[in-house]
């Protein structure tokens, strides 16, 4: 009996290390050769030479002489230096991501706290009434304000009919229409980590300080939001981090005067077929926005993994 | 502390009307008789009919129907073996680089993603001729890579709230892992396989960006189609459309809900009849 049970788990042994070797191995390869080598591409391609062919860059390495030289060009960086075309759409992304956030935050953050607050049985059905917009098309969300900020658009009839204004007010093409097209489209990633954060929140901490005399704004400034710091931030990087790349909502909502790199990277690599110039666009995209995403990953590592 | 009207109850309402006024009002449109979009000129479902005279959009919508069906499933396949390698296995080489890879996905912008896997598939395809084309495949593989993540993130939130004691129980009675896996794990994550199969696909079929990059000439899918038609303003068929594709997400995340809500009720009856034995 003993002995076949030793059998028995050493066979166990050997098929689960095998099984374990595939359960690490699958996805870990998928991921290194389709999210993480892609990335060693752009930076090569980024230093490459635009040229007329297909595809439309030179090769990094050039065998002249039975010697394999490597040929780096930093020129599309210098290029995107020179231009302050590409400086004011990375400082323009920033400033609609950083505002665009903080908007988020300050409806976000008041709706977390009511639901938290509300009866036990509304909450699963605010979240999903929360939840439920972000699985609809993305596309189909900014559309729907394309019909109503429009000149001649649902906003400006019904403040016309209200007799408010007399002019309609231009706010499709403008920056205003971005920031609520962003508001609208990312709300619901600023209002799910902190409702999440807020409802374990324990109770009796602001029963103790209200006992000890603290009223209602000085209990919510110096214990709630301290404990939720967690969830604005996981929150705050959520809204953050593709607001800075976003293209759909520059594009559709956004006018001439909304310069953002999403936009920019889309029309250099779709119109002007400028791969490289794309390429380096994205390598400095990428170590602008690394502070925040490495910050956002140490964040959810302690979620996604447990303990260990 | 009032519980009607304070500033709290009062953002989330506003809240509430501005995330659903906007679809709402899309939806009433849909039904409009003119063609200008603002007026109203009585009801008529003749934009539906148009729709589906459209043969460019039904085929889009076929193609982003077939992508999205096998990137959502791939990529629950994937997500689960990620979230249980990440919950189960403890400590292995290369686990920070790999969460790093599962996590970075959920905020890295599309453009940056779509550009480099095109990228990607192009030195692939100039250095060992595969893929021979860009279209549906290589969406598809851009698809599972980012539902990867996604569908992580969810069936990981479930597996860490599982018992694990109910895995070693069936593992000491003799079980092999493979077998205690399918036995005992799948069974128990199953509405959270469910939820992330929905949401992949709802993710799947709704991406603009990265297809854009990755897809070829011969492939057109969904969100491309609008895309294009939407750039040149507002029309009466893409409201019906639009429709239509509000209309199924809903549903989609009615039943991910319903799951998810039946299988906490069996849940709680299980652990009543255990405790009403004991």
């Amino acid at each position: 009996m003993m002995l076949r049970k030793l059998q028995a788990s050493s066979c166990h042994e050997l098929q689960a290390d095998l099984g374990r070797r595939a359960v690490i191995g699958i996805p870990f390869l998928w991921l290194l050769l389709f999210f993480f080598i892609p990335f060693i591409i752009v930076l090569k391609i980024s230093f490459a030479y635009t040229e007329i062919a297909i595809p439309p860059y030179s090769d990094l390495l050039e065998y002249a002489d039975e010697a394999v030289t490597i040929v780096l060009n930093f020129g599309n960086y210098l290029f995107l230096a020179d231009d302050p075309l590409y400086l004011s759409a990375y400082l323009g992304s920033l400033e609609v991501a950083f505002f665009g956030t903080l908007w988020c935050l300050l409806l976000g953050y008041p709706m977390a706290y009511a639901m938290a607050r509300a009866p036990r049985k509304w909450q699963s059905a605010l979240m999903i009434a929360v939840l439920l917009p972000s699985w609809t098309s993305f596309l189909i969300r900014i559309y729907a304000w394309m019909g109503i900020l429009r000149n001649n658009g649902l906003l400006n009839n019904f403040l016309m009919w209200l007799g408010v204004i007399d002019q309609p007010l231009i706010i499709l093409n403008t920056n205003v229409a971005v920031y609520i097209g962003l508001v609208y489209a990312y709300l619901p990633f600023m209002v799910l980590p902190i409702y999440a954060n807020l409802v374990k929140l324990d109770h009796s901490l602001i029963e103790a300080a209200q006992d000890l005399g603290a009223r209602p704004v000085e209990c919510f400034f110096r214990i709630t939001l301290p404990l939720s710091k967690s969830g604005i931030i996981a929150g705050s990087m959520l809204v953050f981090i593709p607001a800075v790349g976003e293209v759909v909502i520059p594009q559709l909502l956004g006018g001439p005067e909304t310069l953002m790199i999403g936009k920019i990277l889309w029309q250099e690599f779709f119109n002007n077929r400028d791969w490289p110039v794309a390429s380096a666009l994205a390598m400095v995209m990428l170590l602008i926005l690394l502070v925040p995403i490495v910050f956002f990953n140490n964040s959810r590592q302690k979620e996604l993994g447990g303990d260990s | 502390m009032g519980r009607k009207t304070n500033f709290s109850n009062i953002a989330l309402g506003f809240g509430l009307v501005f995330l659903y006024l906007p679809m709402f009002i899309l939806v009433i449109y849909s039904f409009n008789a003119s063609r200008l979009v603002t007026v109203w000129a009585g009801f008529s479902t003749k934009w539906y009919g148009e729709l589906f005279k459209d043969d460019q959009l039904i085929d889009a919508v076929l193609t982003s129907l077939e992508i999205a069906v096998c990137a959502a499933t791939a990529a629950v396949i994937l997500g689960t073996m990620s979230a249980y390698l990440l919950n189960r296995f403890g400590k292995f080489r290369g686990r920070t680089l790999f969460s790093s890879m599962i996590t970075a996905p959920l905020v890295m912008p599309d453009v940056i993603i779509g550009l480099s896997l095109l990228l990607m598939f192009v030195s692939l395809s100039t250095s060992i001729g595969w893929p021979e084309d860009r279209g549906m495949l290589t969406i598809l593989i851009a698809h599972i890579t980012f539902c990867t993540a996604y569908s992580t993130v969810v069936i990981s939130s479930r597996l860490r709230e599982m018992d694990v004691s109910i895995e070693e129980a069936a593992m000491d009675l003799g079980a092999s892992p493979l077998k205690t896996f399918f036995v005992i794990t799948i069974p128990t994550i199953a509405p959270a396989l469910a939820s992330a199969w929905l949401l992949s696909f709802t993710l799947s079929l709704d991406d603009l960006v990265i297809s854009s990059f990755v897809s070829g000439p011969g492939s057109t899918t969904l969100p491309m189609v609008v895309f294009s038609s939407v750039r040149l303003g507002v029309s009466p068929k893409v409201n019906a459309l639009a429709t239509l594709m509000i209309l199924c997400v809903s549903l989609a995340a009615f039943i991910a809900w319903w799951l998810a809500r039946r299988a906490d009720r069996a849940q709680r009856d299980a652990y009543q009849i255990m405790e009403r034995d004991q």
